[in-house]
């Protein structure tokens, strides 16, 4: 009985506290990074459907890991950078696409993404806080590689804006992860979670690192 | 994109209704209105006002030579590249002068009132159509930069800047798609 009461002690406090939301954004945003991720090798219509856009993002659990880890990296160095990131990562990526739907030679790119999930996790894991101009081309440098993967892999199709939008949506909506779960580091032991989580995507991107290596 | 695209949707409420409907499921035109009106109003005031006494009448004005000329060809590439151009400076966030924000203005209001033009049914005098477009650009300008102007959470200036940037990156992607064929 007492324990019944404690618990409704601790929910109640739980619900009237001011530090409820970020555990529900975080368990909000963990679900929908997880959910996605079972359906992302689904092949997708063409470039007219915004499903297509919004799925392409998704497809790799590689590109999807090091996304949340920009997310992630951002909460870490706090303001600017976790506006900063956000803002110049899709026109950075968006350009690095554009090299690949031109089909302009860039090398290393497989390389480069499996290198950003290992980097961006290692420095979410050790909670580095890096200068801002030096973490803007890290993650720009990444950014290119990502974007020139999508845009080699860009279908065709009529509606191209569409598709565009909702793949820029869908790329965006994974750094909103990362910052969402990014917010439980106000928690006593949000760090050591974020630390957990930052040690996560550097296997992510080991386990790409062997993958490139095999191919 | 095809110049077929911008055809009308009817609403069965008649050309005005069309217009308005034609304005609203058409992402370009949606977007470019959207991203000035932020841009606009992170102008300030004067900025918010000199969008609504501009856009609406270069957009008109484009519109009317449009249904004038009635070229068979798509301002895809040139309505796409000031996507990017207005993405990039609401990501920007940067004070620019009334110059040339006017400038940018009538430039985008007459390339997107000629896209349109091309595809609108022409009407002796005053196409209600056009009409229509002219009315809603005119609306949503008056809602969003009066709305940015007021705005003073960080975050949602944020938002703002993240808006432009996708804006932007949607833009040169669909470039891309577009150079690629």
């Amino acid at each position: 009985m007492d324990r019944m009461m404690s618990l409704q002690g601790f929910l109640r406090r739980l619900l009237n506290g001011r530090r409820w939301w970020p555990a529900c954004a975080g368990l909000f945003t963990l679900l929908w990074v997880l959910v996605p991720g079972a359906q992302a090798h689904v092949e997708a219509g063409g470039a007219g459907s915004v499903m297509a856009g919004f799925l392409h993002p998704v497809t790799g659990l590689d590109h999807v890991v090091a996304m949340v880890a920009v997310g992630l990296w951002g909460a870490v160095l706090g303001a600017p950078a976790i506006w900063l990131l956000p803002v110049a990562f899709p026109m950075v990526m968006a350009f690095g696409a554009l090299l690949g739907l031109l089909q302009l030679p860039l090398p290393g790119v497989e390389l480069g993404i499996a290198l950003s999930a290992l980097v961006l996790g290692v420095l979410v894991m050790l909670q580095q806080r890096l200068p801002m101009a030096v973490a803007a081309i890290v993650v720009g440098v990444f950014a290119l590689f990502h974007g020139y993967a999508h845009g080699v892999e860009l279908p065709d199709g009529a509606d191209a804006l569409l598709f565009s939008l909702a793949f820029v949506v869908a790329t965006g909506l994974l750094h909103l992860v990362g910052i969402l779960l990014g917010e439980i580091r106000r928690w006593a032991w949000g760090p050591r979670v974020l630390q957990c989580t930052g040690a996560g995507i550097a296997v992510v991107g080991v386990w790409s690192l062997i993958q490139v290596g095999g191919a | 994109m095809p110049v077929l695209f911008a055809h009308l949707m009817e609403t069965g409420f008649g050309g005005f209704y069309d217009g308005i409907a034609h304005l609203l499921i058409t992402p370009v035109d949606l977007m470019l209105v959207i991203g000035l009106s932020v841009l606009a109003g992170q102008q300030g005031p004067a900025g918010g006002r000199l969008l609504l006494a501009l856009l609406p009448m270069s957009w008109w004005l484009g519109g009317m030579a449009g249904q004038w000329l009635r070229f068979d060809t798509s301002l895809t590439a040139l309505t796409t590249a000031l996507l990017i151009v207005v993405g990039v400076l609401v990501a920007l966030a940067r004070r620019l002068k009334a110059a040339v924000l006017a400038l940018l203005v009538v430039v985008a209001g007459l390339v997107f009132g000629l896209a349109n033009g091309f595809t609108l049914p022409v009407a002796a005098g005053m196409s209600l159509d056009l009409l229509g477009v002219v009315s809603a650009v005119a609306v949503l300008v008056l809602l969003i930069s009066g709305q940015v102007v007021v705005t003073q959470r960080s975050w949602l200036r944020i938002a703002q800047q993240v808006a432009g940037s996708w804006i932007a990156a949607a833009g040169v992607l669909a470039l891309g798609l577009m150079l690629k064929g």
